[in-house]
């Protein structure tokens, strides 16, 4: 029964993958325009020029044969050649993906932590001040744009106080690999990534309050408290566990939102990541490098939700073994 | 009361009160209106009484979930109303409950060996590991979850409700508590599955001298396994006595009424009249009148109405251990099913 499971679920994963790269192509080559057009429009190229660009971007084939170009291209790593950049997309990609990672990362990572851990001391103190206050201030936080709470960070430690770095990732004229370098792009993470952690706490302290203050009250609690199970063990070694699967959903869920949310706070503070190179590519009509980044989200939003059915299973002995 | 034998009872509960206000409706329910008893060891004792009555109530104060409104819990000497901390644990190992519902009191996330070795680790009972996975699975193995190597990898979703509460036992009784309070724990479950728990309960009383504080709303069940009845009408007791004698002769009318309703044969006694009121609206004078028969066939006395009557000794030919709460009870000693 087990490895059936996994035949189905790897299939479905490839299935989906599948339909995504596919829906990728499609919304690309339906759109209007083309890159040799838009090489063409300043007007300096003659009838050769173009049909060396057309081949170049491999427009000369059919519908299905580029199709099927794309398909093997893309599973062979070849995502292709930006108009803008005239460089491979992967090459144009490579940088940003870190930068990216390393933003998002670092900012899922601390959303969680100080969100969950919210959640737990409002939901043990439920219905107090303390309850309150998290609640209500992690919900006006997230109801702000992430812009928006990006451009008062800016105003405040960057105008008003100036205590960190506003814009870009790293500052100019600094060796890299160096303690010195690490730390300055420590310096220039902490604004975008606060950003994103106070915009999106609220999802994780509020879904783990709810979730946690329906699980205080099972009859297992009860017993766990009859034994003499401290109050702390109780919520965090009975409770939290047993809340902790609309957490593992919201976090495969995030990571959706947080990438959307990456563009606006990249774009507000020059972050070299996806997210400033996709808001450049539309800006642009860079077509090849939004493919590939819509892709490679596409593919982050898929394996993401793949891992929580994983975790799951791991957390849930009851869907274990069905 | 075995009170020749150990004077010291297990427990000792002096005039217990749990009121709950309630402040969305500005009342008070009166869960729990001033309780007395004790437990000897070596003794069940069964609370009875129809739900809503404050005998679930009674049982959480003495395990320390609920706090008392006043009134003292005693353990075997020492007062634990309102200890914290390290006595509370101490008390909590010494004091162990099992719940009514096999299915709820389980963590859902815990195999069997999870759930009976967390108390052996929060008390600090076991020398090493090896040491704790031989209480783990003794403690299985008197609980009659056999092969215990086997059934303690399983989840609880794996195992029937007979089992899953003697799960729930095994991990009460894996830390050698005094006294088990027990509420409800066989009502959830198959009939086929009650003996066996029931069973469990006596062997522990008479192996291990445990003392069992035992909750059941059907009278039937404690006169089979209780040493002890205590009967719970409205937050307080109306007749306690040894088994045996309080069902072969209640004092009380509510006493008779639940008895006729277990289905003993010789009770044909009188189907009560209306419901048990809210314990937020607690009748004057004996809180029992609104619905006894005896007060209306004793031509409604005012003492009923006006003066809430006290346990007291029950009358001539029956021992110091059979007290009623009743006013007519001494007037009027031949039963009115008969």
């Amino acid at each position: 029964m087990r490895g059936s499971y996994w035949v189905r679920k790897l299939a479905s994963l490839a299935a989906t993958l599948y339909a995504t790269v596919s829906f990728n192509f499609l919304l690309f080559h339906v759109l209007p325009g083309n890159p040799v057009q838009l090489l063409a429009r300043s007007g300096h190229y003659d009838a050769a020029a173009r049909r060396q660009l057309v081949a170049l971007f491999e427009l000369n084939h059919s519908l299905l044969d580029q199709y099927v170009i794309y398909l093997n291209n893309t599973l062979h790593g070849n995502l292709g050649f930006s108009y803008v950049y005239r460089e491979p997309v992967t090459t144009v990609l490579g940088s940003a993906i870190g930068n990216t990672l390393l933003l998002v990362g670092t900012a899922t990572f601390i959303t969680v932590v100080v969100g969950v851990w919210l959640g737990v001391v409002a939901a043990s103190r439920a219905n107090s001040l303390t309850d309150a206050t998290v609640s209500v201030t992690s919900l006006s936080l997230w109801s702000m744009p992430d812009f928006f709470t990006g451009m008062i960070l800016i105003f405040v430690c960057g105008v008003w106080i100036h205590v960190l770095p506003i814009s870009g990732i790293e500052s100019s004229g600094l060796a890299s690999g160096g303690l010195a370098h690490v730390l300055d792009i420590a310096r220039h993470l902490v604004l975008p990534a606060t950003t994103l952690v106070l915009v999106n706490a609220a999802e994780f302290s509020l879904i783990t309050r709810n979730s946690l203050v329906d699980t205080l009250v099972e009859d297992y609690v009860l017993t766990a408290r009859a034994k003499g199970v401290s109050r702390r063990a109780i919520v965090w070694r009975h409770a939290l566990r047993n809340a902790l699967l609309p957490i593992v959903t919201a976090t495969a869920l995030y990571v959706g939102m947080v990438l959307g949310g990456a563009i606006q706070v990249e774009t507000v503070f020059s972050w070299p990541g996806m997210g400033l190179l996709i808001y450049n590519a539309v800006e642009q009509r860079d077509y090849p490098v939004l493919e590939a980044s819509f892709l490679i989200f596409a593919i982050a939003v898929i394996v993401t939700n793949f891992a929580s059915d994983v975790l799951y299973r791991l957390l849930d002995p009851r869907v274990r073994r069905t | 009361m075995s009170e020749s034998t150990n004077p010291r009872p297990v427990l000792d509960v002096i005039d217990l009160v749990v009121h709950f206000r309630r402040r969305a409706r500005r009342d008070v329910v009166r869960a729990v209106d001033g309780v007395s008893f004790d437990v000897a060891r070596g003794e069940i004792l069964a609370l009875v009484g129809e739900s809503g009555c404050g005998k679930s109530t009674i049982a959480m104060a003495v395990a320390r979930l609920v706090a008392p409104t006043s009134g003292r819990i005693v353990i075997d000497g020492t007062d634990v109303t309102s200890v914290g901390g390290r006595a509370l644990r101490a008390i909590r190992r010494r004091v162990q409950m099992i719940f009514q519902d096999p299915f709820g009191s389980l963590d859902a996330r815990q195999t069997v060996f999870e759930t009976v070795a967390e108390p052996i680790r929060i008390h600090r009972l076991a020398r090493d590991p090896e040491d704790r996975r031989r209480r783990v699975m003794a403690a299985l193995d008197q609980a009659n979850l056999r092969p215990p190597e086997r059934l303690a990898q399983r989840y609880p979703h794996e195992l029937s409700g007979g089992q899953r509460q003697r799960v729930a036992i095994a991990a009460a009784m894996a830390v050698g508590p005094e006294l088990v309070v027990a509420d409800e724990p066989v009502s959830m479950l198959d009939v086929s599955a009650r003996a066996g728990v029931l069973r469990l309960m006596m062997e522990g009383r008479d192996r291990l001298g445990v003392s069992y504080l035992f909750i059941t709303h059907d009278l039937a069940t404690a006169w089979v396994v209780a040493d002890r009845i205590a009967v719970v009408y409205l937050g307080r007791i109306v007749e306690i006595g040894p088994s045996p004698e309080l069902v072969a002769h209640p004092a009380h009318p509510y006493t008779s009424a639940l008895l006729a309703v277990a289905g003993g044969e010789e009770h044909d006694g009188p189907v009560l009249p209306g419901e048990a009121p809210s314990a937020a609206a607690v009748p004057s004078g004996c809180r029992f009148h609104p619905r006894c028969p005896r007060y209306v066939l004793a031509g409604e006395p005012a003492i009923c109405r006006d003066e809430d009557p006290t346990l007291h000794i029950r009358g001539a030919g029956t021992g110091p251990a059979h007290r009623v709460a009743c006013h007519l009870a001494q007037q009027d000693p031949m039963e009115e099913t008969k």
